[in-house]
């Protein structure tokens, strides 16, 4: 973090802003000021270059956008030039694609990603994966150990792990990566399939983040959030119902 | 129930429209369904082709967008029947906007008067090709759905490839939405109303080329490769708070003002009225008989819940909660926003986080539905002191005590589609 506020940029949310994932950085940037830790939120709108930043943003997207926003992130060249100097990264779905080396476009065709993450997607065979997501963190995640992770999928890749990058937790409902994996991580990268916005649903990870992006090795101080914990509690346990009923995720 | 007389219709045709009827009598009579859509569907097995034949010869206009169907719908059907008379416009009232409700309407319409349908945005194209509409009325297209629904820059290019090839339609079209000018511009003869759009997040991308829209101040649009915002012929002016005048570009002007509130039913009035006068009634005519429109499905009634007079609302997604919110703020009185995540509501409401909640900062909320957590997630979010009942009924009860019943001023529900039906049940 340098000079007075952490800085958290949404990167291209008019690119890439269709599910909702511009609420992750709300919950970083609020959580951060309710901590009395000074915190600017910036919008960065791809017509315009990608300001200086401590911790990204990059939310999911429709095909076509997803191609033009990776092109124009590359070429910016600021994000990939930050997370050399240490920035973070919270990369969802159609930005998860875009942070690693490869993704499909609209036809199919490979496009090259940021190359942040040493993953490679391609479309998956099947029906898209859509529908609520439980996913147990792994230990290789280190730092802080984080809760069961909840969230709803719905993209149409399979993602392939390189030995650059450790998958974020392992899916015990829905899809994730298509392997039995859900996310991955490499540094201060983080990608998911995650929506919800994944942040609000799962706060440790938001913590875990502005830990990260702050430079604290200890953990935050503790917030009031009981909100969010029961969200969390109804959606586990509406998964765990419809398994148990057999019907369709919820 | 007396069968309409079906002149021209084969003996395959006959049976199906029979079935129908029937079907959907039965339906109404044992309470499952509004007896709309069984029928239909069961009339389609027997003939596919039973929907063109029903349409034939029959003047049909249709209306499509994410956002306003029914309302407009409705409005439209009022104004028809300045010259058609009372009861004698066919319509799809019940909101059954796929083609086993459009079907139902037909079979069930006892008049060969006009036929003005509701159409779910993605049947749009079939039901243009399928129904020969004389008019069809584009109003907006935004995200809607996230976890079923096409993309929207693809569905204003199928609007598109289908309005090519209708030649003998009239296109009454938003000219401040992107990607409706996009799907309507391919259509012989369009008029374009400068209808408004407050939602602007999904009409960024340019659906010419994918280049990047840009709004100006006035509401011009534009795209690089000169993709833009067509000149309007029908504009609307708000000369004074609830009041709205439309204009024509030959200096007509006629004053708009309805019982049903907010700019954007203003607008869908004017959408309506110019798709009224390419059927032959005149504007002004259209605009009159529209005032005496006070409720639309249950949108917009004040009845009493829990004690508690409230004003009902429906807001399905980004673009209509933005245009609710702004109809409430400013206000003082208590709101209660209710959401669920059934199949009807799209399964995944990350989209809450793309609402302007922060707008009811200061007043009284209560977070209600089968989501009422996550909508009590993002208000904590916004920083929005809210409280949270999950009975939407019992969520309008503790608003009400927020609230002095002498206030003359009803409390605020907006719900999206399922969490409005279920308080809708209880007026």
């Amino acid at each position: 973090m340098s000079g007075s506020a952490l800085r958290v940029v949404v990167v291209y949310p008019d690119l890439l802003g269709t599910y909702g994932d511009g609420g992750n950085a709300l919950v970083l940037a609020r959580r951060a000021a309710w901590r009395d830790i000074p915190v600017q939120l910036i919008e960065a709108t791809s017509d315009g270059p990608i300001p200086e930043g401590d911790l990204y943003c990059l939310g999911g997207g429709e095909d076509g956008p997803q191609v033009r926003a990776a092109e124009a992130i590359r070429s910016d060249g600021t994000i990939v030039r930050a997370v050399g100097s240490g920035a973070v990264v919270l990369a969802v779905c159609a930005g998860y694609q875009i942070a690693g080396r490869s993704f499909p476009g609209a036809d199919g065709r490979a496009r090259p990603g940021l190359g942040l993450l040493d993953v490679d997607t391609v479309k998956g065979e099947g029906p898209r994966s859509v529908g609520e997501v439980v996913a147990e963190p792994l230990d290789g995640l280190g730092d802080i150990a984080l809760p069961t992770l909840t969230g709803f999928e719905n993209h149409g890749g399979v993602t392939r792990l390189g030995p650059g990058v450790v998958a974020l937790a392992r899916v015990t409902t829905g899809n994730g990566n298509g392997d039995g994996s859900e996310g991955a991580r490499a540094g201060r990268v983080l990608g998911t399939y995650l929506h919800g916005p994944v942040l609000a649903r799962n706060p440790a990870l938001a913590d875990l983040l502005l830990s990260w992006a702050i430079g604290s090795t200890e953990p935050l101080a503790a917030l009031d959030d009981g909100e969010e914990e029961a969200l969390r509690s109804e959606r586990l346990h509406a998964v765990s119902r419809s398994r148990f009923t057999g019907r369709a995720r919820s | 129930m007396t069968a309409p007389p079906t002149p021209g219709l084969s003996a395959r045709a006959r049976v199906a429209l029979t079935a129908t009827r029937a079907l959907n009598a039965v339906s109404r009579r044992v309470g499952i369904g509004s007896g709309t859509v069984i029928g239909g569907r069961a009339g389609l097995a027997i003939d596919p082709g039973l929907l063109g034949r029903l349409a034939a010869g029959r003047t049909v206009a249709l209306v499509s967008g994410t956002n306003g169907k029914t309302t407009t719908t409705r409005l439209l059907a009022v104004a028809l029947e300045v010259s058609a008379g009372a009861g004698s416009v066919i319509t799809n009232s019940t909101g059954s906007n796929m083609p086993p409700g459009h079907v139902a309407a037909l079979a069930g319409g006892g008049s060969d008067g006009p036929v003005v349908l509701e159409v779910d945005e993605g049947y749009l194209p079939a039901s243009v090709t399928t129904l020969h509409p004389r008019v069809v009325v584009l109003l907006n297209l935004s995200r809607d759905q996230l976890d079923r629904t096409n993309e929207v820059r693809m569905l204003a290019g199928r609007w598109r490839g289908a309005l090519a090839g209708a030649m003998d339609t009239t296109v009454v079209a938003n000219a401040d939405d992107p990607l409706v000018v996009f799907g309507a511009g391919s259509a012989a003869r369009v008029v374009w109303v400068a209808a408004g759009m407050r939602w602007r997040a999904d009409a960024v991308g340019c659906p010419a080329c994918e280049g990047r829209i840009v709004f100006g101040a006035d509401g011009a649009w534009s795209c690089s490769c000169g993709f833009s915002r067509p000149a309007p012929d029908v504009w609307i002016t708000e000369p004074g708070e609830g009041d709205g005048e439309a204009e024509w570009t030959d200096g007509r002007h006629h004053r708009v003002a309805l019982s049903i509130p907010g700019r954007f039913n203003r607008a869908n009035a004017v959408m309506a009225a110019v798709a009224a006068e390419a059927l032959g009634i005149p504007a002004d005519r259209a605009l009159g008989a529209m005032a005496t429109v006070d409720e639309v499905a249950g949108r917009f009634t004040t009845p009493v819940i829990a004690g508690v007079p409230t004003r009902l609302m429906l807001a399905k997604n980004p673009a209509g909660w933005a245009e609710l919110l702004a109809l409430v703020c400013p206000g003082d009185s208590p709101v209660v926003v209710a959401i669920n995540a059934r199949v009807a509501d799209g399964r995944d409401p990350s989209w809450l986080w793309d609402v302007p909640f922060e707008d009811l900062r200061g007043r009284p909320v209560v977070a209600t539905g089968e989501r009422c957590l996550d909508l009590s997630v993002r208000l904590r979010y916004a920083e929005v002191e809210h409280q949270t009942v999950r009975d939407s009924v019992a969520a309008v009860g503790v608003a009400g005590e927020e609230w002095p019943s002498d206030a003359g001023r009803p409390v605020e529900f907006i719900g999206n589609y399922t969490a409005f039906h279920d308080v809708l049940t209880h007026r």
